[in-house]
């Protein structure tokens, strides 16, 4: 990849005010070394296409904007190195499985729409405790690796994209919102399982998963949503056969008895 | 909700499957290896009438096969159900699609019950 001067770019075009359907357009890019695919976008539209749209914020794979179909793959264009597609032609393209805005702007409000349907915050009857809160909610460490890794989901929609299922079956919530809602009741802080067991158990939940495994194989941040549909499902049943472990959400922590521990540095001083 | 249910049901059929199908399994293809007595009484081979007719007079094989029919039929059927949500159908061909494989379930079920009755009632006469 080092000898390599020049990538293709090939991106599909698609502006609903001027065109009928969807087109693909070539553009040769300059290449530098650790060029992302997002770096190769603002070229493109620096040099050849001043028009062309795309969503893209933080540039660091934090935001989840620039979710878009690499080659085939759906990926963060931040987060992917032309040099790791080990080609010198790059076709880009709007997620699939969502309508398409403009250019490589995919319509996402359906995915955050069900993301709401189910709750994805920590629901208590406290409601004193939540909006005031004196302290912290007691969570110990393996409580809390029971929902840790899927609360790095950033709702790119990769996870959507690469699903079979939410290919062919609008109904179907879709990995990054059941994996969100999983990582809520996994919460020992949460005690709103019940609210969300009635969209979970009706046709939109989880049970058209197939288990392909794909939303997990393309996710830029390692989650796994295919694991927390799965644990979901074995939650639900367990629910319906009255098996499902009741938990009280999690107490409020006492403060420490002293007002400070020895050995701990001073702050310091505010400085605004 | 009632997915859920449903789907509790289907997994239970799947493991009703697995226990009553791995006896059908063991008394048909697994006779040489495994002795149960009283599943193959007259000697030679399972499927021998005489096997046949002494293993139809059991009321406790009549009432695994009636629940193995079932099973089958409901975890089969379910995923039917399933298969061809996912083309997406309009509500209506959902009903539709829900009603006919009801009717067909409950109808298979009554036929493979009342033969294995029959039978068990038929081998009770020789």
């Amino acid at each position: 990849m080092g000898e390599m001067k020049n990538v293709t770019y090939r991106v599909r075009l698609f502006d609903p005010n001027r065109d009928a359907a969807p087109h693909w357009e070539s553009f040769a890019v300059p290449y530098v070394a650790g060029m992302t695919v997002l770096d190769g976008l603002w070229k493109i539209k620096e040099l050849h296409a001043p028009g062309l749209a795309w969503r893209s914020s933080c540039r660091m794979g934090v935001c989840g904007s620039c979710g878009m179909l690499i080659n085939g793959r759906p990926g963060l264009a931040c987060n992917t190195q032309i040099s790791e597609l080990r080609s010198t032609a790059v076709a880009v393209a709007p997620l699939p499985n969502f309508a398409i805005i403009r250019d490589l702007v995919p319509d996402l409000a359906p995915m955050i729409a069900r993301h709401q349907e189910l709750k994805p915050y920590i629901v208590r009857d406290d409601v004193q405790e939540r909006e005031n809160p004196t302290g912290e909610f007691f969570q110990s460490a393996h409580e809390l690796e029971q929902y840790l890794q899927f609360s790095y989901c950033i709702k790119c929609g990769c996870c959507m994209a690469a699903c079979p299922t939410y290919a062919t079956d609008p109904e179907y919530s879709g990995p990054m919102p059941l994996a969100q809602a999983h990582r809520y009741n996994a919460d020992t802080r949460d005690g709103g399982f019940a609210a969300r067991k009635t969209a979970l158990g009706g046709e939109a939940g989880p049970w058209r998963c197939h288990y392909a495994g794909e939303c997990s194989r393309v996710c830029p941040k390692g989650v796994d949503p295919a694991k927390a549909i799965q644990l979901m499902k074995r939650e639900l049943v367990m629910d319906y056969l009255h098996l499902h472990k009741k938990r009280c959400p999690a107490k409020v922590a006492p403060k420490p008895s002293s007002p400070r521990r020895e050995g701990i540095p001073e702050a310091p001083a505010k400085t605004v | 909700m009632r997915d859920q249910k449903l789907w509790t049901w289907h997994i239970a059929a799947g493991a009703v499957i697995l226990v009553l199908l791995g006896m059908h399994m063991t008394v048909m293809h697994l006779d040489r290896l495994v002795h149960f007595a009283g599943l193959n009484p007259a000697g030679g081979h399972p499927v021998d009438w005489a096997n046949v007719v002494e293993r139809g007079k059991s009321a406790a094989f009549m009432v695994t096969y009636v629940l193995l029919l079932g099973a089958a039929l409901f975890h089969g059927l379910y995923g039917l159900r399933n298969i061809l949500l996912e083309l997406n159908p309009p509500g209506i061909l959902k009903k539709a699609i829900g009603a006919v494989l009801l009717i067909a379930g409950l109808g298979l079920f009554a036929f493979g019950t009342w033969a294995a009755v029959a039978g068990h009632a038929l081998a009770r006469t020789f």
